[in-house]
C-alpha cells in the first residue's frame, strides 16, 4: 500500500490521463457507431456496403494493429499530430463497430410496425429512424453498449504503448524498471485505478438502464 | 536433343545454386569468426551457479533484440552486438558455446523480472546499474560506460544540447520505464516527452517528424545513426555517466565475482576489445577500457 500512497500523484496524472482519453473515445465510438449502424440499416445498397466493409475491417482487426496504423502509418501519410489524439483515434475506429453491431441489433429488435407506422404517416426514411426507430433501438441496448465501452476502457490500457504516455498503465513501467518497485503492489494500484473508472461506469449503466426501459 | 541439352544444363545450374547457397548458410550459421573460446573440462565448487550452468550445458541469457550494435536479431535468427559478444564470453568461460546460448528477449521494462522469476540466468542488455535495481538484482561489472546523448535529424540545427530542448519546444522520444526516460524530464515539460517501448519506434517517430529527438545511451543512438545513411546526428556531449552491469539474481556473489574475473582475463587476452572492434566499434572510433569493477554484494 506504501508504494501506492508515495507515488499517489504519479498514479493520479496516469488516472486523468486514461479517463480523458475514455471518455473523449467513449463519445467518439458511441456517436461514430451509431452513425455506422444507420448506414448499414439505409435503403441504399452504397451506404450498407460501406457500413459493412467498415464494421468486417474494424472488428475482425486486433486493437494493437489498428493503433499501430494510427501510431506509425497517419505520419507517413503526412499526417503529424499528436499520439494522444492518434490513440483515440485507433480506440474510436475499433470500439465503433462493436457499437454500430450492438445498435443494430437494437434496431432490428424494434418491432417492423414501428417503422411502417412512421411510413404510413407520411415521415421518410431519415425521419422515421431518427425520430421512431432509434430512441427505442438505443433504450434496448444500454446492457451491451456498456459492455462494449467497459471493454474500451480495458483496451486503452494499449495506447500507452503507441507514444501517449503517462496513462495509468504506463505509470507501471515508470515506478516498476525505472524506479526498481517490485512488480505486483504497483499493478495492484494500476488496477485499482482501472476499477474506478469501470465499477462507476457499470453501476451507472444499471441507473440509466432502469431509467430509459420501455415497458413492451 | 537440343531441348534435353538445355534441360541438363538448366539442372546442372538449379543443382549448383542449390549448392552454394546451402555452403552460404552453412557459414553463416557457424557465427562470427570472433568466436569467443570456449573453455574445455571446466570444474566449479558444487552448488554454485557456475557449476549448475556448466552441468546443464546451457545458458539463458536475456538480451536486446533491437538494438544496433549491441544486441540485434539479423535477418538470419542470430543475434550480434556488443552485449552478446560479451555475454558470449561468459558462456564461453562456463564451458557453454555459443551454439547452447538460449537467447531471451529483454525489453528494458521487464529485466528485473526475468531474472527475479528465474526465466534467465543472466541479462546483458544495455542495463545501467544503479541503486534502486540494486534493491531487486545484484550487478556484475560494469563492462562499458556509457553516457546519455540527443539524436536529431542532420538538417536541426535548433537543438545543441539539453538545455535547448525546452526553449525549442521539442518533441523528445525515449523508452518507458527507462533511465533516459527519467533523466530527460528534468530538462522539458511532461507534455515535449513521448514514450514508446522500443528504441526502433523512436527512431521511426523521428524519421516521421512526430519527434524532434530521440534521447537514450550514445552508443544506442550511434548504431541508428550508422544505418541512417547520414540522415542524423548525434549533438551535445554526453550528460550522464551510465555504467553498463550483467544483472544477475539478486546476493548471487560468487557468480559475480566470476563474471568479473572472467571480463578482467578477456580484457587481458584481447578478446573484450576484440568484441568491441567487431561490433559497436565499427562506429565508434574509440576502443574502450574495461571500467572498474564495483563490490560484489
Amino acid at each position: 500500500m506504501d508504494i501506492i500512497f508515495d507515488n499517489i500523484g504519479l498514479y493520479r496524472d496516469g488516472f486523468i490521463t486514461t479517463l480523458q482519453i475514455c471518455l473523449y473515445a467513449a463519445v467518439g465510438s458511441l456517436l461514430l457507431g451509431t452513425v455506422i449502424a444507420t448506414f448499414r440499416v439505409s435503403p441504399l445498397p452504397p451506404l450498407r456496403a460501406a457500413g459493412t466493409a467498415w464494421v468486417t475491417v474494424f472488428r475482425n482487426c486486433p486493437l494493437t494493429i489498428v493503433l499501430f496504423f494510427c501510431a506509425f502509418g497517419l505520419p507517413e501519410l503526412g499526417i503529424k499530430g499528436a499520439y494522444f489524439w492518434f490513440g483515440i483515434t485507433g480506440l474510436v475506429l475499433y470500439t465503433s463497430a462493436f457499437v454500430c453491431e450492438a445498435v443494430r441489433s437494437g434496431i432490428n429488435a424494434v418491432a417492423p410496425g414501428q417503422a411502417e407506422a412512421a411510413r404510413a404517416v407520411g415521415l421518410t426514411f431519415t425521419q422515421s429512424l431518427r425520430d421512431v426507430v432509434l430512441p427505442q433501438a438505443l433504450r434496448s441496448v444500454v446492457p451491451p453498449l456498456g459492455s462494449v465501452i467497459i471493454a474500451m476502457v480495458k483496451n486503452s490500457a494499449i495506447v500507452g504503448a503507441f507514444g501517449v504516455g503517462g496513462d495509468l498503465f504506463s505509470v507501471q513501467a515508470r515506478l516498476t524498471s525505472a524506479q526498481g518497485l517490485s512488480l505486483i503492489p504497483v499493478l495492484l494500484g494500476v488496477a485499482l485505478g482501472y476499477l474506478i473508472i469501470t465499477i462507476p461506469a457499470g453501476l451507472a449503466l444499471g441507473v440509466i438502464e432502469r431509467r430509459v426501459a420501455v415497458m413492451r | 536433343m537440343r531441348w534435353k541439352a538445355v534441360l541438363r544444363v538448366g539442372v546442372a545450374m538449379a543443382a549448383f545454386a542449390v549448392a552454394t547457397t546451402a555452403c552460404g548458410q552453412q557459414q553463416g550459421l557457424g557465427s562470427s569468426s570472433s568466436t569467443p573460446s570456449v573453455a574445455q573440462g571446466v570444474h566449479f565448487e558444487p552448488g554454485t551457479t557456475m557449476a549448475k550452468l556448466a552441468e546443464a550445458h546451457t545458458i539463458r541469457i536475456g538480451t536486446k533484440f533491437d538494438q544496433p550494435l549491441f544486441g540485434q536479431q539479423i535477418l538470419s535468427g542470430n543475434l550480434t552486438g556488443f552485449d552478446t559478444e560479451v555475454a558470449r564470453i561468459i558462456a564461453g568461460a562456463l564451458g557453454i558455446p555459443p551454439d547452447k546460448v538460449q537467447w531471451v528477449e529483454s525489453p528494458s521494462a521487464q529485466r528485473e523480472e526475468l531474472i527475479k522469476q528465474g526465466r534467465v540466468d543472466l541479462v546483458v542488455a544495455t542495463y545501467t546499474i544503479n541503486d534502486k535495481r540494486r534493491q531487486q538484482v545484484s550487478f556484475a561489472g560494469p563492462y562499458y560506460l556509457a553516457g546519455q546523448s540527443l539524436m536529431v535529424k542532420s538538417d536541426n540545427t535548433a537543438i545543441t544540447g539539453p538545455d535547448s530542448l525546452r526553449g525549442a519546444r521539442a518533441k523528445v522520444c525515449s523508452v518507458q520505464g527507462s533511465t533516459p526516460a527519467e533523466n530527460i524530464r528534468k530538462y522539458i515539460d511532461p507534455a515535449q516527452l513521448t514514450l514508446f517501448d522500443v528504441y526502433s519506434k523512436c527512431a521511426d517517430a523521428l524519421r516521421t517528424g512526430q519527434v524532434d529527438v530521440v534521447t537514450t545511451d550514445n552508443v544506442v543512438l550511434l548504431g541508428f545513426v550508422s544505418n541512417s545513411n547520414g540522415a542524423y546526428k548525434l549533438v551535445g556531449d554526453t550528460f550522464t555517466k551510465e555504467p553498463y552491469g550483467i544483472g544477475i539474481r539478486k546476493g548471487d556473489v560468487a557468480f559475480c565475482t566470476f563474471i568479473n574475473d572472467t571480463l578482467t582475463q578477456a580484457a587481458k587476452s584481447g578478446a573484450y576489445a576484440n568484441a568491441w572492434k567487431t561490433t559497436a566499434g565499427k562506429v565508434a572510433e574509440q576502443t574502450p577500457q574495461l571500467p572498474t569493477f564495483d563490490s560484489c554484494s
